[in-house]
């Protein structure tokens, strides 16, 4: 058994390396977390964060200031810098809610059915009437601003996606031998679904969750930027592209490096998903 | 026969899902942390004022009353009033909710032409140099954020090569045309109002095209999938074998088919354009309904909260209906799978 998993690792690493584009995503990934890790270190003006210089304010991109300084005086280049920690806690707090949750809802509903499965599945479908945005606004309005609040108001809209996925899965591998053989011997249902079943779940996870951390972090900056994010002075892209547009079209730098910023994550995680897909041999619609 | 089950089968289930979606937004709405009475009067009312205005809202009742009173006003046309404009909800959105229409119906005719456009070619010029960029262009289109492009869109087309207006609908000193779809475009055609046309077009190609920019992406790698799939059967091999010119092939034969590849997907993208639509609005300054509701958002005016979303969800659960109903009508296969499930 050992043996096979480490062929199958092997096997998918070849795919993956293959695969030119989601070698450059891994690579990109990779430097956005090393970005986000040190980013004190690597700002030049760590301190930006809130501090103001009244002295420097709006000054375009130069050598001393690569992406110009903004209405307080504060280094751009330094707020893009310790914004990524910011998106990266946020997406990856939200993939991980929403994948816990969604899965074992999912599970339950798929594999025990009944009355409370076709409850999950009823409360699923309530969630899914309306596009996710639209549910996740109306819960950041209501929380406070912080952090937390913001996490749970993209979990609330995104966790429906994963418990329909789950549940598809789960209906489809329910009607597997190796269920079947574990259901004959006595296996209880707790150890099937979460031995024998979730496993198998992990590939098609790990595809869509990576997809997914992207828009995650994309949906936080669209919050940020219509003012229902955190609040600032706290560095987030999304939150410095709307506070930029206020002067336009003069000051535009304040504008494009945030949104370059968002971009490429969302980018490098779609590539590095992308490729995640070929390599797992995994089927999304 | 049992096609027709299915469908008022199908039909029926919009409404249970719908009178969850209010429970749902009634209860979040309901939690507010604020109180919207003292919101909407500002600091300067009295406590008294307030209190008469909770007393007017039916906030001073129980949860579950509240709720009941909101059902039985919904029964009867009305949403409540917005504690911002002061009017019905439902006027407002009636107000509102044309401009959103024409947007994303605007942004979808280009988003499907184009996007099916390019998935032929990259699907026909495969492993090109020309499949390569468009593929990178693809997957960098899905990664923008609609927000930054409609601004980069902005600053360069609009304020450096002055070419379109910026924000609006039509330009300030032009009349709007005469309300009968509500859809500026066709009613000042209708109207042979030329100059309102050609200003509402204006206006409406920047956010319809930063609407559309991700759906095209998606379309196109739909498109360009089911193309090759279908350049893989046999029916495809034989014409060409048998010398019919890859083009008649590829336009008479292939692209009916992977068409109805987009089809399948189109429901799927009313969401992301309805979703799109708040921040597009906000940057271009579209009077439309997803603009109301980050205003209603923002002012925690929750009855137009309450409403924006019931539409949205109603809006949405009817597209997806109607695009269900129309795989079965369009394909027997799917037809008959719908008939064995049910």
């Amino acid at each position: 058994m050992k043996g096979y998993r480490a062929e199958e690792l092997r096997r998918m690493l070849y795919r993956l390396k293959k695969n030119k584009l989601s070698i450059l995503g891994l690579i990109l990934v990779s430097t956005i977390f090393f970005i986000a890790l040190f980013a004190e270190i690597i700002a030049p003006y760590p301190e930006d964060s809130y501090k103001i210089h009244i002295e420097k304010v709006f000054q375009p991109p130069s050598w001393e200031h690569p992406f110009g300084t903004d209405e307080m005086g504060r280094d751009v280049l330094s707020r893009v810098i310790l914004g990524s920690r910011i998106s990266l806690i946020l997406g990856i707090s939200v993939i991980i809610v929403a994948v816990s949750l969604g899965t074992v809802l999912g599970l339950i509903a798929g594999y025990l059915g009944g009355f409370i499965g076709s409850l999950i599945m009823r409360v699923t479908d309530v969630f899914l009437s309306v596009p996710s945005m639209a549910l996740v606004l109306a819960v950041s309005a209501v929380v406070e601003p912080t952090m937390e609040n913001l996490i749970f108001a993209i979990s609330f809209g995104w966790w429906p996606w994963y418990t329909r996925l789950v549940y598809g899965e789960v209906l489809s591998l329910k009607e597997e031998e190796f269920v079947q053989a574990a259901e004959s011997l006595g296996a209880p249902s707790l150890y099937i679904m979460f031995k024998e079943i979730l496993p198998n779940l992990i590939p098609i996870l790990i595809v869509k969750g990576s997809l997914d951390m992207g828009y995650a972090i994309l949906t936080g900056s669209i919050l940020g930027f219509l003012g229902l994010g955190v609040r600032p002075p706290t560095p987030e892209w999304g939150t410095m592209i709307g506070n930029g547009r206020l002067h336009l079209p003069g000051k535009w730098w304040l504008t494009f490096f945030p949104g370059l910023a968002i971009f490429l994550t969302v980018f490098s995680f779609n590539l590095l998903g992308d490729g995640l897909r070929d390599a797992l041999d995994v089927k999304l619609e | 026969m049992k096609y027709r089950d299915f469908i008022i089968r199908r039909s029926l289930q919009i409404i249970p899902t719908l009178f969850g979606l209010l429970i749902l937004i009634f209860f979040i709405s309901r939690i507010l942390p604020g109180d919207p009475a003292r919101l909407a009067l500002g600091p300067e009312a009295t406590k008294e004022q307030v209190e008469a205005l909770r007393r007017r809202l039916g906030l001073d009742k129980p949860f579950y009353i509240q709720f009941l009173v909101y059902v039985e006003q919904l029964l009867r046309g009305s949403l409540g009033t917005s504690l911002y404009t002061y009017r019905d909800v439902m006027e407002d959105v009636l107000v509102y909710f044309p401009a959103t229409f024409e947007l994303i119906t605007f942004s979808m005719i280009i988003a499907v032409i184009i996007g099916t456009l390019l998935g032929i070619i990259t699907a026909a010029k495969r492993n090109t140099w020309v499949d390569h960029i468009f593929r990178v262009l693809a997957f960098s289109g899905v990664s923008m954020p609609r927000f930054w492009l409609g601004i980069m869109f902005q600053i360069i087309v609009a304020y450096q090569l002055g070419l379109l207006p910026t924000t609006g609908r039509i330009d300030p000193f032009i009349e709007p045309p005469k309300h009968i779809t509500g859809f500026y475009l066709i009613d000042s055609l209708l109207c042979l109002n030329m100059e309102a046309f050609v200003s509402s077009l204006k206006h409406i190609i920047l956010p319809a095209i930063t609407l559309a920019l991700s759906p095209i992406a998606q379309i196109m790698r739909i498109v360009r999938a089911s193309m090759l799939e279908e350049m893989e059967k046999d029916y495809f091999l034989v014409a060409k074998a048998n010398g019919l010119p890859e083009n008649i092939l590829i336009y008479k034969y292939t692209l009916r088919n992977a068409f109805s590849a987009a089809l399948t997907i189109i429901g799927l993208l009313y969401g992301y354009f309805l979703a799109g639509a708040f921040v597009v609005e906000t940057v271009f300054s579209w009077p439309g309904l997803a603009k109301y509701g980050i205003r209603a958002l923002l002012y925690k005016d929750f009855n137009a909260v309450i409403g924006v979303t019931l539409v949205i969800g109603l809006f949405y659960s009817l597209v997806n209906l109607v695009v269900d109903v129309l795989y079965g009508y369009l394909d027997p296969r799917i037809r008959l799978r719908m008939e064995v499930k049910r």
